[in-house]
């Protein structure tokens, strides 16, 4: 059965005639290339490689990007919806399409040289390299300003060291994007961005082990030792901590839809399984305690699709606000998790297994959860917003 | 190459259809329409040729209400260079004045390839791209798996009972898509936002019934649940029985 998604409030008249046809080509090319293997990968713990030619053929890769460097030029309603539907699949194939996006091509795009764009956006766009984003840090998650890795100018250009942890796609990049400070340690401003072929002497990444969350992707430790890259390695438009948050900004505007996506997969399970379960002669779903779970999963998700809208609404506008971004990311994957825990408790003992996907969903959920700016953090974000007053 | 193909706007096969108050058609509210299946690989086809040979158009022809130029929009963005809509809001189930408007159409225009899906999955009358055909005084190869072009022939294979049936036609000609003949492509994203800048003709046509007029529709009885008649090999005395007796297939 092919995904239908949730429309309760005709959220689709929103859409316009394009912007649902990308959001069905994506969802039919889930339901065919990532539905049926994505469980095993999960199990597995490891990242369905074989679907990033796909990704890219389609033109998946930073689709808000102008079509100068490759990239599919589209507006950012289309960008989200396309992270709704790979979500719907699993976060850790929207997490790679993400990172790509947003976190590799998105600084590259608004802080690279013309030079640094022509080099690598085509490249990136097509699946041929594949990037990750080097920002957190083992110690410095939530306050990244204190990163300790540094890049010191030489005479013929830089050098650097430093360790960056929880790295999404970290072990399969070709590209890094790696921050660093050019300056004091205590000094925020001079935080810069590079770009950091991972074959470079002295780069090293270790896949991170043991994870019970985002199996299907790869999560991995980079290690910079004595790193010496040329002068044009430095992003030349990079000036501070607020470049790197500028790129998650982007990140989290396409998770904020994506979450909506996982919370449509574990909704339409949930509705299936109530359908046709029977206990007590009758299905579960006759029953007013699944009925209250339901109905609670479709206000929550009818919310976080118009919130979506209107955030992209603003975003093609040019007039997003980075709180305004916190305030959907952090709704909308609490919500997410909420109904996957819901899903997983309405199936009962069958919400424990790999062949359902609440679990999965729900697991996933909890490091989307903490990831790209924690539940708290965000918080903390409209705190500030709505008071004027840091409460950091 | 410049290659026809005749596309149909058609409910999703995994829609539930309602049958409307008048008794003669289905309701079209909150049915999600798609792209005829069949009609994919008579686009793909065509895009492969035109791609093979370097050269060449490909259009996308539909006959139908103005909804269908969203159905024509989709063969753009998977690729096809123009689209033309013969427009009307009638409906004839007669497969004879259906093919009338589409020859019309198609004939002179030019085309060294027609193709058709082999049939639509609504109405699955199979009929109305070799009646096209007919009137064209083409030849054509129905529910072909297999298709070579060269030097003004073509060769397709089709399936038969039991084994696989080899045609050579001349060009120009008409032939229907079976499943098999190729794995049709996702629209690109770009696709997708292209079509929209690809021409597409809108053309009011004349649609007659036909002679022939819907009386009632029907949808099929439910389906009883099933029974268990018991478990392991015991239990095909009894199922052998109930196939015999209750099922009346043996």
């Amino acid at each position: 059965m092919p995904f239908q998604g949730l429309d309760f409030l005709d959220v689709d008249s929103l859409l316009s005639e394009e912007e649902k046809a990308i959001r069905d080509t994506v969802r039919r090319w889930v339901d065919d290339a990532v539905m049926p293997i994505i469980a095993e990968h999960y199990l597995d713990g490891n990242f369905p490689m074989g679907l990033v030619p796909q990704m890219a053929e389609l033109g998946l890769f930073g689709a808000n990007l102008p079509e100068e460097y490759g990239c599919a030029g589209l507006n950012n309603v289309a960008y989200g919806l396309i992270m709704q539907e790979l979500e719907r699949g699993d976060s850790g194939v929207r997490s790679f399409a993400s990172v790509q996006g947003a976190l590799v091509m998105y600084p590259i795009y608004a802080f690279g040289s013309e030079e640094q764009k022509r080099a690598w956006l085509p490249r990136l766009a097509s699946g041929e390299a594949v990037g990750c984003f080097g920002l957190t840090e083992p110690d410095y998650g939530s306050d990244p300003g204190g990163m300790l890795t540094t890049a010191r100018e030489t005479d013929d250009g830089w050098v650097l060291n430093g360790t960056k942890m929880w790295i999404t796609n970290g072990s399969t990049a070709h590209v890094a994007v790696v921050w660093a400070k050019t300056g004091d340690i205590g000094d925020q401003a001079s935080i810069r961005g590079f770009i950091v072929p991972t074959d470079t002497k002295g780069f090293s990444a270790k896949d991170q082990k043991g994870k019970l969350s985002l199996r299907a992707s790869d999560t991995s430790e980079l290690v910079l030792q004595d790193v010496h890259l040329p002068a044009d390695a430095v992003l030349p438009k990079s000036k501070g901590l607020k470049s790197p948050l500028m790129c998650l900004t982007q990140a989290r505007y396409g998770i904020a839809w994506g979450a909506v996506g996982s919370a449509m997969a574990c909704y339409e399970e949930a509705v299936s399984y109530a359908k046709s379960r029977v206990a007590f002669k009758r299905p579960i779903g006759a029953t007013q305690l699944q009925q209250a779970r339901l109905a609670e999963m479709v206000t929550e998700i009818t919310k976080a699709q118009l919130l979506c809208v209107q955030l992209g609404r603003l975003k093609d506008a040019g007039t997003m606000r980075p709180e305004q971004v916190s305030l959907a990311k952090r709704n909308n994957v609490n919500i997410a998790t909420e109904v996957a825990r819901e899903t997983r408790r309405l199936l009962g003992a069958n919400g424990i297994l790999a062949e359902y996907q609440a679990m999965r969903h729900l697991a996933n959920l909890e490091s989307v959860y903490t990831y790209e700016g924690t539940h708290d953090i965000h918080t903390l974000v409209i705190g500030q917003a709505v008071t004027g007053l840091s409460a950091f | 190459m410049k290659i026809a193909v005749c596309i149909k706007r058609v409910p999703d096969t995994e829609t539930r259809i309602k049958i409307g108050a008048d008794g003669k058609s289905i309701v079209e509210d909150g049915v999600k329409f798609v792209l005829n299946p069949y009609d994919e690989y008579a686009i793909e086809e065509a895009l492969q040729l035109k791609e093979k040979s370097g050269d060449g158009e490909v259009v996308a022809i539909a006959m139908g209400s103005a909804a269908s130029q969203e159905t024509i929009r989709g063969a753009l963005a998977m690729g096809a260079d123009r689209g033309i809509l013969l427009q009307t809001d009638a409906v004839s189930v007669n497969p004879v004045t259906v093919a009338k408007v589409l020859a019309a159409e198609l004939d002179g225009a030019g085309y060294d390839l027609i193709l058709f899906g082999k049939y639509a999955v609504d109405d699955s009358s199979q009929a109305v791209g070799t009646i096209v055909s007919e009137l064209l005084s083409l030849p054509s190869v129905s529910a072909i798996g297999h298709l070579e072009l060269a030097d003004g022939k073509g060769t397709a294979e089709r399936e038969i009972e039991g084994g696989v049936e080899v045609v050579e036609f001349s060009l120009p000609a008409v032939v229907t898509a079976d499943k098999g003949l190729n794995e049709p492509r996702y629209p690109a994203l770009r696709g997708i936002m292209m079509a929209k800048k690809k021409p597409l003709e809108v053309k009011p046509v004349e649609l007659g019934d036909g002679g022939m007029t819907v009386i009632q529709l029907a949808l099929p009885p439910e389906r009883p649940e099933g029974r268990i008649v018991g478990e392991g090999p015991d239990a095909v005395p009894a199922l052998i029985e109930a196939l015999r007796t209750e099922a009346k297939v043996l």
